[in-house]
């Protein structure tokens, strides 16, 4: 019964959070909001038993990149956003759209397939230490796409660092 | 363990924490005064009560009485959030510290862990035991405390505190990474995350049997570089002396805080005060070995049960006068230098550090 309440009370935060975000006019409110479904995320990763991904979503997501969104908005002193002709037509067409893909997700997740596989709450727990298991995964089992995906980021990098370097001619 | 016995042992556990706690912030501040005093050859506090003692509840009382300002154009909201985020933020972060091994409750048959969420002890395994991302939780939670800091200087409305906000954000967000990247040095020669069982492996001697038996098997004789990253990287985190600039009050007039007054200064002011406590507590857990301490025999049995904990809080207490010593000594660093410091010095440090004992610990392995 816990676990439940508790999914349910914190699947309603990152819903609402989510809506908030999206109905807010200053970035600074919106930002803030993404931090609060970030945070409800990791609680929820919790619920399922992993403790890991729930810390890094916080580390990772809610701590550093959020607060970096927060830093560059008040750093540009970013006021409300005006409502333009574009977010109007954006609001015709996207209201149906996230209706027809709620719609295809609510229908997919009710008929219970098996490929899409199940959660369960704790379901996680049984299968071990989290940190330990997702260790081996990163390090055995997929050594090579995470290597290459930190040369990726490291480009990434190198890239911002030539672009602010590069002198007004 | 049953629900009503877990509630009661909780709400104990948390009441005794943060009363304890908060004893210990407003006491640190008049050691503060009177070291720095000392150190400045004046006094100190001396006029409320002996040796000024009484002086932290004199000043709790100014700030409870004191008239709350909110200025006008302030983010009303955000305004009021930003000290409440940063004091609980704060406070979060201890319910995961072990303050020592265990209590053996008669009532109940078991051993209550010296931690507010440790798991307690049955018959089959009569350790306590406590979640295994205790580390990772602290730094979540430290990270998170930045948008108290952040708001508060956006939110006021004011260029000092702008300012300071910007530059609090950006000097936590560098240190976190040298400040993470120094406690995996650690994390690999422990091979756990949870904080009860990194305590638990720096039990014993370096040398045991040797003449060296004394040398006890704390992580910092082996990580001294990975202590001194975490270290500056702790000071930065803090916004403490050097690395005070979100507040430098001979630039900034006070920083994040200048529109605050009130309860609502004073909670900022808590929220720094039990972090430095907070990451007091991790260097003493990763580094000096926790609770171990040498036993003393000669001892009556109560103090003999209250040892660990007593080393626990005399090792916080070492910190926390170091904290006040380099306050008293080093003068600011300037913008520039901090962040090179911090990019340039410190994170290439902490990953050198981290690939030579990697190869030390699988070359052992």
């Amino acid at each position: 019964m816990m676990p439940q309440i508790l999914f349910l009370f914190f699947a309603a935060i990152c819903v609402a959070g989510a809506i908030n975000l999206v109905l807010q006019r200053h970035p600074i409110n919106s930002a803030l909001s993404l931090v609060v479904v970030m945070a409800s995320l990791a609680a929820l990763y919790l619920l399922l038993g992993a403790e890991f991904v729930g810390a890094v979503q916080v580390i990772v997501y809610a701590g550093a990149i959020m607060v970096l969104f927060v830093f560059v908005i008040m750093l540009l002193n970013a006021g409300a956003e005006e409502q333009s002709e574009g977010s109007r037509i954006a609001l015709w067409i996207g209201g149906p759209g996230v209706a027809v893909f709620a719609g295809v997700l609510m229908w997919l997740v009710t008929r219970g397939d098996d490929a899409i596989g199940k959660a369960k709450v704790g379901g996680m727990i049984s299968s071990g230490d989290n940190t330990h298991n997702v260790a081996s995964l990163l390090f055995k089992e997929f050594l090579l796409p995470f290597e290459v995906t930190s040369v990726l980021i490291l480009i990434a990098i190198m890239g911002a660092v030539v672009l602010a370097s590069r002198k007004e001619s | 363990m049953n629900t009503t016995n877990y509630l009661i042992a909780a709400v104990v556990k948390i009441a005794l924490v943060i009363f304890i706690l908060l004893t210990g912030v407003a006491y640190t501040t008049w050691l503060e005064r009177k070291v720095i005093g000392r150190i400045q050859n004046r006094w100190g506090p001396t006029r409320v009560g002996p040796f000024g003692l009484l002086q932290p509840l004199a000043d709790g009382v100014k700030f409870i009485l004191k008239e709350d300002m909110i200025p006008d154009n302030v983010h009303r909201g955000l305004f009021i959030l930003a000290p409440m985020l940063a004091l609980v933020m704060s406070l979060i972060s201890i319910s995961v510290i072990p303050f020592g091994e265990g209590l053996h409750v008669p009532m109940t048959h078991q051993t209550t862990p010296l931690q507010i969420t440790g798991v307690p002890g049955t018959p089959d395994h009569p350790m306590p035991t406590d979640i295994n991302i205790g580390l990772l939780l602290i730094l979540g939670v430290t990270s998170i405390g930045v948008y108290g800091i952040a708001l508060a200087g956006w939110s006021s409305n004011s260029k000092y505190a702008l300012l300071g906000a910007l530059r609090a954000s950006a000097q936590m967000i560098s240190y976190e990474l040298a400040l993470g990247l120094s406690l995996v040095g650690v994390l690999m020669m422990a091979g756990t995350l949870s904080l009860r069982e990194i305590v638990n492996t720096q039990a014993g001697s370096w040398f045991p049997g040797g003449p060296l038996h004394l040398v006890p098997h704390w992580y910092i004789f082996p990580q001294f570089i990975a202590f001194f990253i975490y270290l500056m990287a702790a000071y930065a985190e803090t916004n403490r002396i050097p690395f005070d600039l979100p507040e430098a009050e001979t630039e900034l007039v006070a920083g994040y805080h200048t529109e605050y007054s009130s309860m609502k200064f004073a909670m900022f002011f808590m929220a720094e005060y039990v972090n430095m406590i907070t990451v007091s507590c991790v260097a003493t857990l990763l580094f000096f070995g926790g609770w171990h301490g040498p036993s003393l025999p000669f001892l009556p049995q109560l103090l003999q049960d209250l040892l660990p904990v007593i080393w626990f809080a005399a090792k916080i207490f070492v910190f926390m006068f170091v904290y006040i010593w380099i306050r008293g000594t080093l003068p600011r660093f300037r913008y520039d230098q901090l962040m090179a410091f911090g990019w340039k010095f410190l994170l290439p440090l902490a990953i050198a550090n981290i690939i030579v004992t990697s190869l030390i610990v699988a070359w052992r392995a």
